[in-house]
């Protein structure tokens, strides 16, 4: 976060029995910022979010070097055996391995939730730049606007919006890109709120007059003086979205809106197992947990940063 | 406070007229052809011209689509692409189920939400705050679906076998059947719900517990029972009553995963069930009606608020 009006020039003001003005004075924008991040590493919570977040990252980029079994390849064990040392987590329906099937299906969920949270927050803070900062005729008609979208539950939105772009095909087809433009344009009005309040909070301020005295454009003014300002609530959006992201795009593939069998993604997993459920318990629980795992692991990290950004 | 409903009336209204150009638009600008795709790719162009006649969807869309919501507001939401029922009449049964699993919800959700989050102000700061707040929110991100599959494991057919892992229609069933089948899915509801509910009660309860009455109450001699029950959750606990039913909405949504998970057929499945076989009639139907239901959910919220809170109903509306 920058201090306000931090690129204007220092105008020496003389107090008479103050300290004169010193050339270094001790809030630096600069010492904020790493007073803040030293703040943020020290939470607990955050350290152990971070591992879990770090550990199913590491999961989707080397998944299937460190799976002990193949994730897709049935060729070789009996049905739904229970956990042994060989096979920690059993086997499923078809006898695959369900620990590197676990490890493997974090790809398809870390490929999706980050890059869908990068474009709702990107597009949610345009709009609601242009929401706070003119508002008047334009915040009211993208208001409404935002409203009904927010009408419907988020995922029976993602929904109606897969299966219309799936029209011409038979079946649903959902890939990758698909999701990642739904989910994020689907954050884009949530966000835009946010940043709205934000923008509204700063938009009266002196600082910002005070650019506009100097005659600076609208557009200026928005991304240089203001958008600085609201990074913090800004931040604490987007590690909030990332983990509502993996949350939808676990719970589209649950519902059938992601990847197809026989890819060993967590929704799916538990889709394709429930029926089984008095069976094999493992078969269900395991990419349960794994999905527990990262939201949480998410979550506490949002839950630090908005501690020390937002106290 | 007329002016402030009318207001507020107004603007929903406007909300959901929006929403419902938005969804005829999607579902209906981008199928193309309902004839070929019901009738399939060996039916003759004429079967498919006819069959799109019938259905009126060789019309141009604004006059569709103000058919189709004349319709609706009446009520009418067409027949099914697929048998020609019509849709009202699965929609209101399942509309019926999914109430019941909300309410069961709610009732399991409300009364241990807010003794935490009461419990999490009264202790502010110390560890079992810090453990009801995280813990409430960890379990607010968690996947309604996520949450069923682990209780299913624990409590269900998994492990315990306490209850059942799957519901049915439970047409016809005893209303203690009924909650019985209904408590895995309800419960996993009610868990999402929990972590905002009890974070509303801390709120609200510190923010009494902070207020000038509060002071004068404990300084002119009141028992701490008294100061608490009297004044603090008097009036901090307003608020959170409020707030809970604009979670209606949000638990709507996570009625889709759970029902499909415990095979409920309500709203959530019904949706889904449309959309799979791209029946769009239907599929409208259900995502109007769930705008519906948060918009009549959201405006009970804002007038309770209102009502409580002269501030919000004669001060500035933004």
């Amino acid at each position: 976060m920058t201090v306000v009006g931090g690129d204007m020039p220092q105008v020496p003001v003389v107090v008479e029995g103050a300290p004169p003005l010193t050339s270094q004075p001790l809030d630096t924008p600069q010492r904020i910022r790493r007073e803040m991040v030293r703040q943020i590493l020290h939470s607990r919570l955050f350290v152990v979010g971070t591992v879990l977040l770090l550990f199913w990252i590491f999961c989707a980029f080397f998944g299937s070097h460190i799976a002990p079994y193949d994730a897709i390849d049935d060729s070789f064990s009996p049905s739904y055996h229970a956990p042994t040392w060989a096979h920690p987590f059993g086997m499923d329906r078809v006898g695959r391995d369900v620990f590197s099937r676990v490890i493997v299906g974090a790809r398809s969920v870390i490929a999706v939730a980050p890059a869908a949270t990068a474009l709702g927050v990107t597009l949610g803070s345009v709009l609601g730049l242009v929401m706070g900062y003119f508002g008047g005729t334009v915040d009211n008609v993208i208001g409404r606007i935002v409203d009904a979208v927010l009408a419907v539950p988020f995922i029976v939105l993602s929904i109606l919006v897969l299966t219309a772009l799936s029209a011409g095909s038979e079946g649903i087809s959902v890939s990758p890109l698909k999701l990642i433009m739904v989910i994020g344009i689907a954050f884009t009005p949530i966000v835009a709120r946010t940043v709205r309040s934000a923008v509204l909070a700063e938009r009266d301020l002196d600082y910002v007059q005070a650019a506009k005295l100097r005659g600076e454009g609208s557009l200026y003014i928005m991304l240089f003086e203001i958008l600085p300002n609201v990074m913090g609530p800004i931040v604490v959006e987007a590690t909030v979205r990332l983990g509502y992201a993996v949350f939808a795009v676990a719970t589209l593939a649950f519902v059938g809106y992601g990847p197809q069998p026989p890819s060993p993604d967590w929704g799916l997993q538990i889709a394709d197992q429930y029926a089984d459920v008095t069976l094999a318990w493992w078969a269900i629980v395991f990419p349960a947990l794994a999905i527990a795992s990262l939201v949480v692991g998410i979550n506490l990290i949002a839950d630090s940063v908005q501690q020390v950004l937002e106290p | 406070m007329l002016r402030y409903v009318a207001h507020r009336l107004l603007l929903g209204l406007v909300s959901l007229l929006l929403l419902s150009m938005m969804i005829y638009a999607a579902a209906q600008v981008l199928p193309g052809n309902p004839g070929r795709l019901v009738l399939g790719r060996e039916a003759t162009p004429d079967a498919v011209r006819l069959f799109n006649h019938r259905l009126g969807v060789d019309r141009p869309l604004p006059v569709r689509y103000g058919d189709w919501l004349g319709h609706a507001v009446r009520g009418d939401f067409g027949s099914n692409y697929t048998d020609g029922r019509p849709v009202t009449d699965d929609l209101v049964p399942a509309l019926e189920r999914s109430m019941f699993l909300a309410i069961y919800a709610f009732l399991l959700c409300i009364p241990v939400s807010i003794f935490a989050g009461v419990t999490a102000a009264l202790r502010r700061g110390r560890p079992a705050d810090r453990f009801i707040t995280v813990g409430g929110l960890s379990l607010a991100v968690i996947p309604e679906f996520v949450l069923g599959a682990i209780l299913v494991t624990l409590l269900g057919p998994g492990f315990l076998n306490l209850f059942p892992g799957i519901a049915g229609t439970l047409e016809g069933a005893s209303l203690w059947t009924k909650l019985d089948s209904l408590f895995l899915p309800a419960l996993a509801l009610a868990l999402v719900l929990f972590g905002y509910i009890a974070r509303m009660a801390r709120a609200g309860t510190m923010e009494a517990l902070d207020a000038d009455f509060t002071r004068t109450a404990t300084l002119k001699g009141l028992r701490r029972r008294d100061v608490l029950s009297r004044h603090v959750l008097r009036n901090g606990l307003l608020p959170t009553i409020a707030v809970i039913s604009t979670q209606v909405g949000y638990l709507f949504g996570g009625i889709v995963a759970i029902e499909k998970l415990f095979g409920y057929p309500g709203i959530g499945f019904l949706t889904l069930t449309a959309a799979q076989i791209k029946n769009f009639p239907m599929l409208l139907a259900c995502v109007l009606v769930l705008g519906v239901v948060y918009f009549i959910a959201t405006l009970t919220g804002d007038l309770l608020m209102a009502a409580l809170n002269p501030r919000v109903r004669l001060g500035d509306r933004q």
